[in-house]
């Protein structure tokens, strides 16, 4: 394991190199329009490299440099209060909870309905068939309905956002854990039969624990896009907090480095908690003895 | 006394319960048709034809769940009409609501637990199962807002969406034009276009495989709808702007998909091309992309869902006057919620279409494969 890590290591130094120079050089080429239309407009001819320098620290690019996002990163996330409503921390803990929130839901409805489906053949034939079609549902169709209905019943600010996470979060789970239960060797199950074990046991010393890990890679799908759900639920309910909203309160005033820190956050957000979830689900296996070392 | 069980170890439908549930359904119907009164024969009479089912139910599933799931249909169907008259709805209405789901269940049940070795038989049941509970599904939810009288703005009952759908066809064909075959589809076939060409490119180099495949799947597994705003930006309003983001979105999952595709054929199958002198391409076209279609389809069919996602999200951010993202934003501002809905079930229909219909090549293409074979 050690030894692929590390000869992954420099490719991947090397193309996120690569990637960073292609973005300066598309922020310089993008943003090189407006400078030229500043200088014509002041009939001044700068030199082309005094253009392309001014290009880095423009107001609002079209394509902020790197350094520009990443200045704004750390000016809202380390230099403003967690509290203050111009903090990135703020704004990403709203988020973070709502799609916490709903990834816990969505988890726990996923092998619930798992263990339905593997427990009654009637479910598997005819509820099935639907989960996979209501992935076909552009949830977003039924964010602001679920936001509006919501709210009509006095139900507002985190449960409805959790709501759309759960929606995108629970199908993955499902999916995995139906195959996760289904997967232990009927040599196995028949050794059960011959323990007469009951199906409540045969549940909880079998089925249960050799579908951990198909549990863990699914969550580590879900995980990423409940957070996905918890930005775009922001979007429809016009939302004060949270990334989404400074995604769009970004679009609104065409602050595009605030779009992109905002983007980078949601990134490192995801990117995070796949990690983490990762590492829960290897501690598992290693812990059930799966994996060895 | 031996659980039913069978031979592969899962458990079998007990029968003790199913037998429950039909009396129970039964039981209900006779139960609500006393309390509903004028209804008193009919309801009796076919919670007797109910019991009747009961004593073929061992003998003929097929007889027995097509005399259950006759009896709920008119049951469901009478309900149906009298749900307008307030007074008509009462206990015993609820009563006979649950005993018709009852019933219902037991119909699919039936038909679940018949084991056939006709494949004809087999995918037509396949099909009848989920679309029975899906009715179902959709006689509670019309029975459920009539009956309690839920407002049109919380939750519109089937009947007024499709009212709505028959209605407004020429807005719906519009917004479906607009968003659909413009937006979606255009981004969907030049971003998987694009993964597809960008992975055959780089699969000669082991060097940027290792270095760009981890930061795809990771890139896969950030927000990318997020970019919508920047697009909208660069690429303005209209469609094209809504094109990009699908294309970002579907570009990635393509790529990586398509590059781990590559590499699934065998080293021995490879001494084989070797051994008949193949060159590069000939090895890749009769080979490698064979045997990476599994792979292929695999992200074709996961991203049919995010193009159609990544078109609607980005329409929030600012869009001409048509378009499904931008209708279901204004109709719900303006408490249309029936032609929100409307443009939901549109949706719906188109994606799982789309899906549907990649899936139907997958078969078409992959038909060697073990999970389409068995």
């Amino acid at each position: 394991m050690g030894s692929r890590v590390g000869t992954a290591l420099f490719p991947v130094t090397v193309v996120t190199l690569a990637i960073i120079l292609l973005w300066y050089v598309g922020a310089a080429s993008l943003n090189l329009a407006w400078e030229k239309s500043v200088a014509g407009r002041a009939g001044t001819t700068p030199s082309f490299i005094s253009m392309v320098q001014n290009t880095m620290h423009q107001e609002r690019p079209v394509l902020p440099a790197p350094h520009q996002v990443v200045s704004e990163i750390i000016d809202t996330t380390f230099k403003k209060k967690i509290t203050s409503k111009r903090s990135l921390v703020y704004h990403a803990g709203i988020t973070l909870s709502s799609s916490m929130l709903g990834f816990a839901m969505g988890t726990l409805l996923g092998i619930l309905l798992a263990v339905a489906i593997v427990y009654n053949e009637a479910l598997n034939k005819s509820l099935l068939p639907w989960i996979i079609a209501s992935q076909t549902i552009p949830i977003l169709a039924i964010a602001p309905m679920i936001i509006v209905v919501l709210n009509a019943v006095g139900v507002q600010g985190l449960l409805p956002k959790a709501f759309i996470s759960m929606y995108l979060s629970f199908f993955p789970v499902a999916v995995g854990m139906v195959k996760g239960l289904n997967s232990p060797d009927s040599s196995y199950l028949d050794l059960m039969r011959t323990y007469n074990a009951s199906s409540l046991q045969t549940f909880f010393k079998l089925r249960l624990p050799t579908s951990l890990p198909y549990l863990f890679t699914s969550m580590k799908i879900a995980v990423a896009i409940s957070l996905v759900g918890a930005i775009v639920a922001e979007l429809p309910t016009g939302a004060v907090a949270g990334l989404g909203a400074r995604l769009l309160a970004g679009s609104y005033y065409g602050q595009t480095v605030q779009i992109w820190s905002a983007l980078v956050v949601a990134s490192i957000l995801a990117a995070t908690l796949v990690v983490l979830i990762g590492w829960l689900g290897d501690w598992v296996n290693r812990r059930m003895g799966l994996v060895r070392g | 006394m031996s659980r039913p069980q069978s031979l592969t170890g899962k458990p079998v439908f007990p029968y003790r319960v199913m037998e429950r549930i039909l009396l129970t359904g039964a039981g209900g119907l006779a139960v609500g048709s006393l309390l509903l009164q004028g209804q008193i024969l009919s309801g009796l009479g076919m919670a007797l034809v109910s019991l009747l089912a009961f004593r073929v139910l061992t003998r003929s599933r097929l007889m027995a769940a097509l005399l259950v799931g006759g009896v709920s249909t008119v049951v469901a169907w009478s309900l149906i009409s009298q749900v307008d008259q307030p007074e008509m709805v009462s206990a015993g209405f609820w009563c006979q609501v649950v005993a018709a789901w009852l019933l219902a269940w037991a119909c699919v049940e039936q038909l679940s637990s018949i084991h056939t070795l006709s494949s004809l038989y087999r995918s037509i049941l396949g099909v009848i199962i989920p679309v029975l509970f899906g009715v179902w599904l959709l006689i509670l939810w019309e029975l459920l807002t009539r009956g309690l009288d839920v407002p049109q703005v919380l939750l519109p009952s089937p009947s007024q969406i499709g009212e709505r759908l028959m209605n407004s066809t020429s807005i719906l064909w519009a917004d479906f034009k607009q968003t659909f075959l413009k937006a979606v589809l255009i981004g969907y076939a030049v971003g998987c276009g694009a993964g597809f060409v960008v992975a055959v490119l780089i699969d000669r180099s082991p060097f940027l495989q290792r270095g760009l495949l981890p930061i795809g799947n990771l890139v896969s597994a950030l927000p990318i709808v997020g970019v919508a705003p920047i697009m909208v930006m660069w690429f303005g309003f209209d469609w094209p702007s809504k094109a990009a983001v699908v294309i970002i979105m579907t570009f990635f999952p393509m790529l990586v998909n398509t590059v781990a595709g590559l590499a699934a054929a065998q080293p021995m199958q490879h001494d084989l091309m070797k051994t008949y002198a193949a060159s590069y391409w000939q090895s890749l076209f009769k080979l490698r992309i064979p045997e990476a279609l599994p792979f292929l389809f695999n992200a074709l069919k996961i991203n049919s869902t995010l193009a159609m996602i990544g078109a609607i999200v980005a329409e929030f951010f600012g869009t001409p006057t048509v378009g499904m993202g931008f209708r279901i934003s204004t109709e719900v501002g303006r408490m249309n919620v029936d032609m929100v809905w409307a443009e939901i079930a549109v949706a719906a229909l188109a994606g799982s279409m789309f899906y549907g219909l990649i899936a139907l090549l997958e078969r078409m293409f992959t038909f060697w494969h073990p999970s389409v074979r068995s």
